[in-house]
């Protein structure tokens, strides 16, 4: 498939420019349109959260800021610059992997599963990129990374493996060590799914800290409705690969306007 | 001639052929890891053409015999200018051998890592190259070292056969021995006690012990 790329601008200026940038992205797996023509726009230190039914292709818009998708068509931009395209010649090309390696350095992801390296203590997993890919010394790189578990309240489990945590204190590893990097922006790919309900809340509460202390920008995927309409600045209902329906978290549970949005939460109400 | 006056009398040579054997089985499994590791990788590569020397490789060793292929490195190569000493000769060809086997191993082993592992070592930005020696190899090292037991065992017992090139190991003083005495019984039974005690008493310990720690080390112990 042959784009023409002049349409989309080789990057983006100005003091409203968007911290993320969705622009006509379109991703298929084979014949299925994962997501068509997808336009979002988040805003830097915004929290944006997405939801919506499986399939309907929301940790797909996560994946593929991460780069752990390719997209079909379209160009996302992170922090003014193209993330999936880099300039050459004066028109975007497709983003070679140094210049992947380099956007990639902006924006960090927590996972659904964790996704901690079982090898390394809690301590290991949060040294492991600032050391190895940022390039500070192990003393520097363990300041920060006792610092961030401090935060997640996980100081004490410093020296403990991933097998000996629960998923609510692994998940908080993850969030350090993502942390741990500096991300301008920050992922959040359904990280209470997988937990127990009793310990749900000790995750929750460490992204609410984030929001309300950090100049982050967050785009997350959850099914907890509740704690998205508390903590979100917009929320976002992804169907069948495009936006159905978006706005404050208020106007969206409170009063949506698109019938297919009220039918979702009515039946995710009633599930909980 | 009692089975102590045999110990008495040949004692010295079945220890220095054990020595030898030793000396084999450690510079092989050597040779082996290594050649595992590399194919291994290279099975994976996205690059067809660096998959395609791994298979021949791998087909190559594990298709063809092993006394055969002692044969081919000892006597064939030096007719093409190639001419290894029999020690060489002998470690490199078993530890190759072996390699082609262990190649599968450590294919098999990094493909089972989990693809969150990938993900994950990819979203905290860290190189291909330190993606696989960080945070894949070591998981799949765990993975593989119980398969790695049972070839190190077979590593052992597979260089009897450098006794066929003449490299004076436990196999080869033992038939010298039984071409000079015919104590058949003695000399290839005593032989074969060796090889089980090493084999059961200090290569599958070693391996077992290996299992443990690396298991205790990702605080599963």
């Amino acid at each position: 498939m042959t784009e023409d790329m002049t349409q989309y601008p080789l990057r983006l200026e100005g003091d409203d420019a968007p911290m993320i940038r969705f622009q006509n992205v379109t991703k298929k797996y084979g014949d299925l349109t994962v997501l068509d023509r997808l336009d979002l726009d988040v805003a830097a230190g915004e929290m944006v959260t997405i939801i919506g039914p499986s399939g309907s292709g929301k940790t797909t818009v996560l994946r593929m800021l991460m780069t752990l998708e390719q997209i079909d068509a379209g160009v996302i931009y992170v922090d003014g610059e193209p993330l999936t395209h880099m300039e050459k010649g004066g028109r975007l090309v497709r983003g070679d992997a140094q210049h992947l390696r380099r956007m990639r350095g902006k924006i960090g992801m927590c996972f659904q599963h964790f996704n901690l390296f079982p090898h390394m203590t809690a301590l290991g997993n949060c040294m492991e990129g600032p050391v190895q890919v940022l390039g500070l010394s192990k003393r520097e790189a363990e300041e920060r990374a006792l610092e961030l578990l401090d935060m997640v309240g996980m100081a004490e489990k410093r020296d403990e493996h991933p097998s000996r945590l629960s998923g609510g204190q692994q998940q908080r590893v993850a969030i350090a060590r993502a942390l741990a990097m500096r991300p301008q922006v920050m992922l959040f790919d359904e990280v209470t799914s997988a937990l127990d309900p009793e310990v749900i809340s000790e995750v929750t509460s460490v992204i609410r800290a984030l929001a309300d202390q950090h100049q982050l920008t967050m785009l997350m995927v959850t099914h907890q409705m509740g704690f998205a309409k508390e903590i979100s600045d917009r929320v976002v209902f992804f169907y069948d690969g495009s936006i159905e329906e978006q706005g404050t978290p208020d106007k969206l549970f409170d009063s949506p306007d698109k019938e297919r949005t009220q039918q979702f939460l009515s039946a995710v109400l009633e599930a909980t | 001639m009692s089975y102590l006056e045999f110990l008495n009398t040949y004692g010295e040579a079945l220890i220095g052929g054990s020595l030898m054997t030793v000396a084999q089985f450690v510079l092989a499994a050597l040779v082996a890891v290594a050649a595992a590791l590399v194919a291994g990788l290279m099975k994976l590569a996205p690059v067809k053409s660096v998959r395609g020397i791994a298979t021949v490789y791998i087909e190559l060793f594990r298709g063809t015999s092993l006394l055969v292929q002692l044969y081919w490195v000892f006597f064939a190569l030096p007719l093409f200018g190639v001419s290894l000493h029999k020690f060489t000769a002998g470690f490199l060809t078993v530890g190759l051998c072996f390699g082609a086997y262990g190649a599968e191993l450590v294919r098999g082993a990094v493909a089972s890592v989990p693809k969150g592992q990938w993900e994950a070592a990819l979203a905290l930005n860290l190189s291909p190259a330190r993606r696989m020696w960080r945070i894949i190899l070591p998981q799949a090292f765990i993975i593989m070292l119980p398969p790695w037991g049972n070839l190190m065992v077979e590593i052992l017992k597979g260089t009897a056969l450098v006794a066929l090139i003449s490299v004076a190991d436990l196999m080869f003083e033992a038939r010298q021995i039984n071409s000079a005495t015919y104590l058949s019984a003695q000399a290839f039974g005593t032989a074969l006690i060796l090889y089980y005690i090493f084999a059961r008493f200090t290569v599958t310990p070693l391996m077992r012990w290996l299992e443990r720690t690396m298991a205790r080390r990702i605080g599963k112990g």
